[in-house]
């Protein structure tokens, strides 16, 4: 029952270990590459992945199914087409796929086999963020298992298809995670992003019709060809298919992550399992779902962590891993922090976002250290409406416009106070 | 002059791609685990070895920050210094660690034993701060847990 | 033609462009940066954002970057929204964050993209309160000056310097707000369009390093249009001037020749006009003389009856002209080395009667297979090298529009097509710098690559027609290539001295139908060559024989084109030698009398290019008396103008009477009044002279052209053979090149300069050529010397500037390697002279086959090819 419940972690192991092939096939694993090889057409496994209504978990949300429908198929199709797994989890705050992938490196790796089925891919790669070494070090070890029981390689499983799949591992940068810079990385590159069209799914890696899936989105892929896309979409409370994994950090009681229905309320997420604020601290807000969200308050709370739910508070729910701000800590030094970071990971391609983020970060930097003047706060809303999604290039600049744009208006006073008493008043 | 393992291991990462300087950032890192950091000698060996110019090579160094184009110490510390961290008390983390070595961000012991440099968030946000120490994970960090730390490390 | 409403009213743009292209096509004023109209869009910069609308009742509007918005039928967009007018404002706010104050000390002032742009965006105050980054510049050597802290990240130069010009050793470093350009370490651009940064580059960061030397602004210069003298592809330039000496050459738009680009051989050859080995004053017998003694010495020994005239194919047409009518077209003689002038007829022959067509570089760029027969064209006629750099990338574009990726989004296109490249064969004596974009190299001697040039046209032409024994792949793969192509090109030249190979070329451009570009050495050699005159060894003969007492040479050094074996004796023999020429020579220095001669910057005339057509240059200023154009110091008191001489020209030589139309005459005027040559800023003229005298002296007079020497004049764009500079009202940099043009990147408003001499022959279509070489065998002891070209140092004339010579090698042998070892000096006998010469191994060089630097003094005056033997010195 728990591991229907939490079809993602539910077969993981208590120790930490990662769930090795064995124990991965004896928990039903490899059926769904089974399936598809002996009775579903590719087009089937696609339209499968549609019904269940399952949406990114990298962070935007787009419908996966949706995604894999626009890659051309047949003959005719240059060769060969790529499957990329992104596993670059940069995002402040996000710590999810990191888990999925050390403890059941098959799961994605069987999630991947049959997203390249559905769109005829022949070489997979994974985006491997550097720092995971764990991770590295149990997917190799899986992928050597998944080649030697010929669930990759050529024939797989005496079904004709062949799929060749590689770990890479990348050396660094945020920008490495956003798809297009992640295809100019693999292609030995600057991670700048890319402008469509082209989209990946015509002409990405190499030229090649590309689809690039986060971690988790693909671990879900299994699970829907095994119990159907009407079972994944019961998983969850809302009109999103499945479950997904939550994730808290900051002053709370008890930070951590689980994998809970789609939709579960914000409340439910922070107060029953991160057991609510530690001791004498108060909420004053969270970002949702990493770095690049906006916070929300605790008037917000009741709303569902799920794709739709947080635009009510106008959020997201991003990667659904919140970071908590509490009445000790300086919302002025925590956007500091966020725009420092931003600023950092920029990549020097558009000038709002090279440009702008830098002098925000020097702005709250100066605020910070007692430094701030009259017209700062102006000036960073109207930087921060400046990296309005389709004014900058890529989503980088428009993910930091949104904990900056909020913190402004949820926690105005703070900015002010800075500036009109001259110092951090938590200092 | 690469070296023949060096070689040998950048041939071996090329072949999973199907464009020879798709291998460029893969050989970096090996060079750069062969010799602890990516010297303009390496540069120049790499660049002879692909095929690819100076300037191409170093375009593509310059941009990831796990490449070092500066020599660096016998251990690599990278304190995170991302949000969650932040929040979780990792300027008191970092000024210890400022005092402990004597340097700040971007520097190197005098001793060559610590280069600190700061990172992005290492994805254990449940366990903050956090820090790397030669790709080691060290968590749930505090002021008084450093000292300790380090001394693994000589 | 679609309808897209600026503003709210309608406009007819071309569907198949973007939309900021299309406003700046309709004259408006919208800002960009990273956007270049050769280079295509990238979406970086952020600048030409505008307001779009869904249609007419959407009020609210989204802001777009016009550079990556296709101008489909109905777009609605808004410049004047104020919310895309403070985005813009936002974007040079955030441009000019860590922009130096420098503007008062920048050479890109008053001509400075940024600085429009800052001034059209209306930004006049600093918000930015924190310290400014500042970078460490590089020493990029003698052409191209450094100042990063000036950049703006707009990333033009790397795409221009990279994915253009296909250069590699300059590229962007580091990222954020400090991404750094430049080369991984200090050092000399390596890449033969490196000047172009200069003009690329939106501010000033890349600056020409020779106008740093005798800096001057733009608006402080005297322009005048003209022709570049240092190769046969004559692209247009325009050249600025002050107190008498050219400060620079930059780019002049010509859609069908250069476009927006030149090579460094051309922008910064100029320097030879102000070098102190400039004839300056008459000289007779070596003292000093006045103009009407020097005149009147000419007039005598002419009138003897006994003068002989030697042209010249970098001197004009006006000038070969006056020097014919003077010593009569019996006695006037083509001023190219024999070898080399029977090529050149050759390859005029074929051209006139062939059904072949020379293509202009526009059509260059855009053939989507080319075969090179024997010419290393990036160092002969580099220009064209940078065009068949385009020219391979046909293929991605096949891609693009199978991908529905308009071609103008570049950054698409190369991403989807990645190294994708249509063929390009370079079949050549030796390895040549666009091999890198080859879809096949072969390397051999002359006659074997004739003898493959054959074969490739006989797939075509009929089984006799080929070498016959060659029955390798590359034929059939150009063959098919070339088959398959829907615009192929031969490009083809007198480098390697053989008949055969340009009669090769000739076959497979005819036999398949290719455009056929045959690349000449010298600004005017076509001209040259179409005035006639009998061969130089007939000159040399009738003087050895004693039938000429007088000879006349025109802007020529006889040491460059026969061997000073040759030479000598006959300039010892000749009683009277006059010179006309503008740098001291060997030849000038044995001259009795010497005339100071004006160069292309201080005269007017026409030159005919590589393709046939014929350009007028003008000049930038009047020389200083006594210095005057050839033409002048030949003529009678009959031509005053230039007009004369050209009408006179037109009579005598009908076919290239045509010159004439080259551009309007001297009385062409725009609204009654003359083109001023100095941008209407021009300062202090009244304060110019004040040293000497503090009345303002009148600009001097212009007899030969409609241009003025002032800032008096029309404020009309004038037409595109007299546009000295390029300037729209609040478009003070190159870019104001948008205005002049009928659709940006276009031909110039009034059609481009020029008119083509030369078109196809009516000829039938089945004759070819079958006279196929025996294949080159080696000799014992002895190597076959073959030219090796380079772009800085082969031309006479740049090889005085200053920055070209520190660029140029020194003589030198080519060899393949054969015990020879790198940089030894070895003697190299050949054309029984003996040459002491350092060895430059070329492992490439086919068996029996050297290499000898070509043009370099004392390497000079040698026919090549030919056989020589080399050996070490102990
Ligand atoms: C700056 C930036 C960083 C990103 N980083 C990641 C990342 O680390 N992992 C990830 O899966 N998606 C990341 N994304 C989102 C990806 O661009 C992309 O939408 C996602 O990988 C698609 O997978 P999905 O459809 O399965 O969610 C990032 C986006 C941006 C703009
Ligand atoms: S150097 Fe000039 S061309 Fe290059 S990015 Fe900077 S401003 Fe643009
Ligand atoms: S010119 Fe359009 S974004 Fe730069």
């Amino acid at each position: 029952m728990l591991a229907i419940e939490k079809p993602l972690t539910g077969n993981m192991r208590g120790d930490g270990s990662p769930v090795d092939i064995d124990a991965y096939e004896a928990g039903g694993g490899y059926q769904a590459l089974r399936k598809i090889l002996h009775g579903m057409e590719p087009k089937q496994v696609t339209q499968e992945i549609k019904s269940a209504n399952l949406r990114g978990r990298g962070g935007a949300g787009f419908s996966t199914g949706t995604k894999w429908s626009f890659v051309p198929l047949g003959p005719d199709v240059p060769n060969p087409t790529y499957l990329v797994c992104n596993a670059d989890e940069m995002e402040p705050g996000t710590f999810k796929d990191r888990l999925l992938m050390e403890r059941d490196p098959h799961q994605l790796i069987e999630g991947m086999i049959v997203a390249c089925y559905a769109i005829e891919g022949d070489v997979a790669y994974i985006f491997l963020r550097n720092e995971y070494r764990l991770c590295a070090e149990r997917i190799s070890r899986a992928l050597a298992e998944a080649y030697d029981r010929n669930y990759l390689g050529k024939n797989i499983l005496g079904s004709g298809f062949n799929l060749e799949m590689r770990l890479h591992i990348s050396a660094g940068r945020y920008m490495c995670g956003e798809e297009s810079g992640l295809l100019n990385a693999l292609e030995g590159k600057r991670a700048n992003p890319r402008l469509k069209p082209p989209y990946p799914t015509t002409a990405g890696l190499f030229g090649k019709p590309t689809v690039v899936n986060n971690v988790e989105t693909l671990c879900c892929v299994p699970h829907i060809i095994n119990h159907g896309a009407e079972w994944f979409r019961a998983l969850s409370h809302s009109d999103d298919g499945g479950t997904k994994l939550y994730g808290v950090s900051g002053k709370v009681k008890r930070p951590g992550l689980w994998e809970l229905p789609m939709g579960t309320p914000v409340r439910e997420i922070l107060e029953d399992h991160a057991g609510g604020m530690r001791d004498g601290l108060k909420l004053r807000g969270l970002v949702p779902g990493g770095a690049s969200t906006e916070f929300i308050t605790d008037a917000d709370l009741d709303l569902p962590m799920d794709f739709k739910g947080l635009a009510k508070a106008g959020s997201r729910m991003g990667t659904g891993t919140m970071i908590v701000l509490d009445d000790n800590t300086c919302p002025v030094g925590m956007t500091w922090n966020l725009m420092q970071f931003f600023a950092r990971e920029s990549c020097g391609w558009c000038t709002p976002c090279w440009s702008g983020l830098g002098w925000a970060e020097r702005l709250l930097a100066a605020m910070e250290d007692g430094n701030g003047e009259q017209g700062d706060i102006e000036k960073l809303e109207q930087l921060a409406k400046w990296w309005s999604p389709g004014n900058t290039f890529c989503a980088l600049a428009p993910g930091a416009a949104e904990p900056l744009q909020s913190a402004l208006k949820h926690f105005r006073d703070d900015f002010e106070r800075h500036i009109r008493e001259g110092h951090c008043p938590h200092h | 002059m690469l070296t023949a393992e060096e070689i040998g291991e950048i041939e071996h990462e090329a072949k999973n791609y199907p464009v020879r300087s798709a291998v460029t950032i893969d050989a970096l890192q090996i060079v750069q685990r062969h010799r602890g950091w990516v010297s303009d000698e390496a540069i120049q060996d790499l660049a002879n070895h692909l095929g690819v110019s100076k300037a191409d090579l170093d375009s593509v160094a310059s941009f990831y920050n796990l490449i070092y184009r500066h020599r660096v110490g016998r251990h690599v510390i990278h304190l995170c210094d991302s949000v969650s961290c932040w929040v979780m008390g990792y300027r008191q983390v970092r000024e210890e660690l400022e005092k402990q070595l004597g340097i700040d961000f971007g520097g190197t012991t005098a001793d060559s034993r610590f280069t600190f440099l700061p990172v992005v968030c290492l994805g254990c946000c449940d366990h903050a701060p956090a820090m790397l120490i030669d790709g080691d994970l060290h968590t749930d960090l505090s002021p008084g847990s450093i000292a300790n730390t380090l001394e693994r490390y000589l | 033609m679609a309808t897209v409403y600026i503003d709210n009213k309608p406009y007819p743009v071309n569907p198949q462009e973007n939309l900021l292209h299309q406003c700046l096509s309709l004259g408006f004023n919208l800002p960009y940066f990273c956007w270049h109209p050769a280079l295509g869009s990238v979406g970086a910069c952020r600048q030409c954002a505008v307001k779009h609308f869904k249609d007419e009742h959407d009020t609210q509007g989204k802001i777009v970057m016009a550079c990556v918005t296709a101008a489909v039928d109905g777009t609605r967009i808004s410049i004047d929204d104020p919310e895309a007018a403070s985005f813009r404002a936002g974007v040079i706010e955030g441009l000019m964050l860590n922009h130096p104050h420098d503007c008062p000390v920048c050479d890109e002032g008053g001509e400075c993209h940024l600085q429009d742009m800052t001034v059209m965006t209306g930004l006049a105050h600093r918000r930015y309160r924190f310290e400014k980054r500042t970078f460490r510049n590089q020493d990029l050597g003698p052409l191209v000056n450094h100042e990063m802290n000036r950049c703006i990240q707009c990333y033009r130069c790397v795409r221009f310097y990279r994915d253009y010009a296909g250069g590699k050793d300059l590229n962007s470093f580091s990222l954020h707000d400090t991404v750094f350009f430049g080369r991984e370490r200090d050092g000399v651009l390596e890449s033969e369009f490196a000047g172009n940064l200069v003009e690329v580059c939106p501010t000033g960061v890349f600056t020409d390093k020779t106008l740093k030397q005798h800096y001057t602004r733009k608006w402080d210069q005297l322009f005048a249009p003209s022709v570049c003298v240092h190769c046969g592809t004559g692209c247009n330039t325009s050249v600025g001037e002050r107190y008498g000496t050219v400060r620079r050459t930059v780019n002049r738009y010509n859609h069908e020749v250069n476009g927006y680009f030149l090579c460094d051989r051309g922008r910064f050859g100029y320097e030879f006009v102000n070098s102190e080995r400039r004839i300056r004053e008459p000289r007779l017998r070596g003292e000093p003389a006045a103009p009407e003694t020097a005149i009147e010495h000419l007039r005598r020994a002419v009138a003897h009856g006994g003068a002989v005239g030697i042209g010249s194919p970098r001197a004009s047409l006006e000038s070969n002209f006056a020097l014919r009518s003077l010593v009569g077209a019996g006695r006037f003689f083509c001023g190219i080395a024999d070898g080399e002038a029977s090529l050149i007829r050759l390859m005029l022959d074929i051209l006139r009667t062939k059904p072949v067509r020379v293509p202009t570089l526009q059509e260059i760029e855009l053939s989507d297979a080319v075969l090179v027969l024997g010419e290393d064209v990036a160092n002969t006629a580099p220009r064209i090298a940078l065009s068949l750099r385009q020219s391979v990338r046909q293929s991605s574009f096949d891609i693009a529009n199978k991908l529905k990726i308009p071609l103008w989004l570049d950054n698409g296109v190369r991403d989807a097509a990645q190294d994708r490249r249509s063929p390009l064969f370079v079949l050549a004596t030796q390895a040549t710098r666009i091999d890198e974009i080859a879809t096949e190299t072969f390397r051999a001697a002359p006659d074997d690559l004739a003898r493959v040039g054959f074969e490739i046209g006989k797939s075509v032409i009929g089984p006799d027609s080929g070498a016959g024994g060659i029955g390798c792949d590359l034929v059939n793969e150009i063959s098919t290539a070339l088959k398959n192509a829907k615009r192929p090109l031969v490009i083809s030249g007198s480098s390697c001295g053989s008949a055969a190979v340009i009669q090769a070329a000739a076959n497979i451009a005819q036999a398949y139908g290719a455009a056929l570009y045959y690349t000449l050495p010298e600004c005017n050699t076509i001209g040259a060559a179409l005035m006639g005159g009998g061969s130089l060894t007939s000159a040399f003969d009738l003087i050895r024989n004693g039938y000429a007492d007088t000879l006349i040479v025109l802007e020529n050094d006889l040491y460059r084109r026969a061997p000073r074996a040759e030479v000598d004796p006959l300039l010892e023999k000749v009683p009277h030698l006059i010179v006309l020429d503008s740098l001291v020579n060997d030849t000038s220095a044995k001259a009795e009398l010497l005339l100071p001669a004006a160069t292309f910057a201080e005269s007017d005339g026409t030159f005919v290019s590589s393709e046939g057509r014929a350009q007028r240059f003008f000049q930038a200023f009047v020389p200083g008396d006594p210095i005057r154009e050839s033409w002048r110091w030949l003529t009678d008191e009959s031509w005053t103008r230039l007009d004369d001489v050209l009408a006179a020209l037109a009579r005598e030589i009908p076919e290239l009477g045509r010159a004439r139309d080259a551009a309007p005459s001297a009385a062409f005027r725009m609204a009654g009044a003359k083109i001023p040559r100095a941008p209407h800023r021009y300062s202090g003229r009244t304060a110019m002279l004040a040293n000497i005298t503090v009345s303002e002296p009148k600009p001097p007079d212009d007899p030969d052209s409609p241009l003025s020497f002032s800032m008096e004049g029309t404020e009309d764009k004038p037409p595109g053979p007299l546009i000295p500079f390029f300037w729209s009202p609040g478009w003070n940099s190159i870019q104001a090149t948008n205005f002049y043009q009928k659709e940006v990147a276009g031909p110039l408003r009034g059609g481009d300069p020029g008119v083509r001499l030369i078109e196809p022959g009516q000829s039938n279509g089945k004759s070819y050529f079958s006279e196929i070489p025996e294949p080159f065998s080696p000799r014992q002891g002895e190597w076959l010397m073959i030219p090796i070209n380079h772009i800085f140092g082969s031309d006479e004339l740049s090889l005085s500037a200053p920055a070209i010579a520190e660029l140029a090698p020194g003589p030198y042998v080519a060899i393949g390697s054969n015990g020879f070892a790198h940089e030894s000096e070895v003697s190299v006998t050949i054309a029984d002279e003996t040459f002491r010469l350092p060895v430059r191994i070329r492992p490439e060089l086919p068996a029996g086959i050297a290499g000898l630097s070509y043009g370099i003094p004392p390497v000079v005056g040698i026919r090549l090819p030919q056989f020589g033997k080399i050996e070490k010195i102990s």
